[in-house]
């Protein structure tokens, strides 16, 4: 197993209030991504377990693009990966800010 | 109010099919609105502490969903398994999350709980854990019945209920079933790896969903409701089953095995679940597996040989 941690700075904080989503699921080639709103100010926080050793450098490159898009500030992201692919983890991460973020106006 | 939430816009609704509904997308559509209160949720980060050692990435909620909501207003245990993550195997965790729902289950003694199965048995990483967990979750489920505790099984998810989750299954007050629900000790591929394949061909898909699918358990008196695969028929046949559920006493106990001894007399010879139908009375065996849900439940009511009064 390999564990890898990001952390970056958002543009803005994420919308809504909900203190917590849950999105995917451990299976083969796909994730679960649990968010919670803990993160200090507009970092945001990504940790990452995954059986798939050896691709960090794709990971932070999706989570970057991650940042920049859905800027989720606050919010702390933990992975449990099960081997998904970059498009898939992108879906995912979208996915579990969206998640997050329902109660927004 | 549930502290996480069901994925991505609008869950599964009433209509949705149950087969392809997560363990929480289930929960939340199953009992009335918004009333799920999970116990040990995933940011609580109760994960197997086995799975490490081979590997392997663990779940949050270690497949396992329990918690406490209402069904029809009436003050309901529940627990889910979620068929995708290590097809719903039980480990150590997750067995434990639903001994301890059970044990509460028997202290409070006024709340009824429902088992959402979608498993293939014990997770066979941390197979002396799991089976351990399996004989708990037995006596803890029986301690609650005989403490008054109505225990509901539905099964209808991907994975089935195999294994150990048969037995538990077995346990229970009564079963609901759908057709995609298959409900074994042994799974296909088990039993021909074990047997050969002259003995059970898992490749057969029909064979396989005839011999362990729901239309066959229901006509074997082995459930006690044929549903439709949707989340409003699980929830219609949830609220009958808690209404009708028998006390667990001797006179029940008896009569199960009076129940399990004319099933053993009455088709302990046929070599085929159609043989079981023709000696059930079902007129016409060969047009079960096509019939639709609606025909289906009419035939299995009109079914006498299946009725009882145990379990």
């Amino acid at each position: 197993m390999e564990t890898l941690s990001y952390s970056h700075q958002a543009a803005r904080p994420a919308a809504g209030t909900k203190a917590i989503a849950l999105v995917g699921v451990v299976a083969s080639g796909n994730l679960e991504v649990l968010v919670e709103r803990v993160a200090p100010g507009n970092r945001c926080e990504v940790e990452i377990h995954t059986a798939a050793a050896g691709f960090g450098a794709v990971w932070e490159a999706v989570v970057a693009d991650f940042v920049e898009r859905c800027s989720p500030g606050g919010l702390r992201l933990s992975i449990n990966d099960g081997g998904a692919r970059p498009d898939t983890v992108a879906l995912r991460l979208a996915q579990a800010v969206r998640a997050i973020e329902e109660d927004a106006p | 109010m549930s502290a996480v939430d069901t994925p991505f816009a609008a869950p599964a609704g009433l209509q949705a099919s149950w087969y392809e509904a997560s363990a929480r997308q289930r929960i939340a559509a199953l009992l009335d609105a918004a009333s799920f209160e999970e116990f040990i949720g995933p940011e609580q980060r109760e994960q197997s502490p086995h799975l490490a050692l081979f590997d392997l990435p663990a779940q949050f909620d270690d497949g396992m969903v329990v918690g406490r909501g209402r069904l029809d207003g009436r003050a309901v245990l529940v627990a889910a398994q979620e068929g995708r993550f290590m097809g719903g195997a039980f480990g150590e965790v997750h067995g434990a999350k639903l001994t301890g729902l059970l044990r509460a289950a028997r202290d409070a003694g006024s709340m009824p709980v429902l088992i959402l199965f979608d498993t293939g048995g014990v997770r066979l990483q941390e197979a002396n854990a799991g089976e351990l967990g399996i004989a708990e979750i037995m006596r803890a489920l029986l301690e609650a019945r005989a403490a008054g505790v109505a225990v509901v099984g539905l099964i209808g998810g991907r994975a089935g209920c195999y294994g150990g989750g048969s037995l538990i299954a077995g346990c229970c007050s009564a079963l609901a079933i759908s057709e995609q629900g298959r409900l074994a000790v042994s799974g296909p591929e088990v039993i021909e790896t074990n047997r050969g394949v002259d003995e059970f061909d898992a490749r057969d898909r029909a064979l396989v969903w005839r011999t362990m699918g729901g239309k066959h358990r229901r006509l074997l008196g082995a459930v006690d409701a044929f549903v439709d695969d949707s989340i409003a028929a699980f929830r219609a046949a949830a609220l009958v089953l808690l209404e009708n559920a028998p006390a667990f006493d001797a006179r029940t106990l008896e009569a199960e095995q009076a129940r399990l001894e004319r099933r053993l007399r009455d088709f302990g010879d046929c070599a085929d679940a159609l043989d079981v139908w023709k000696a059930a009375g079902v007129a016409d065996a060969g047009a079960v597996p096509g019939m639709p849900a609606a025909a289906f439940i009419a035939l299995a009511d009109q079914t006498r040989s299946i009725r009882h009064d145990a379990r």
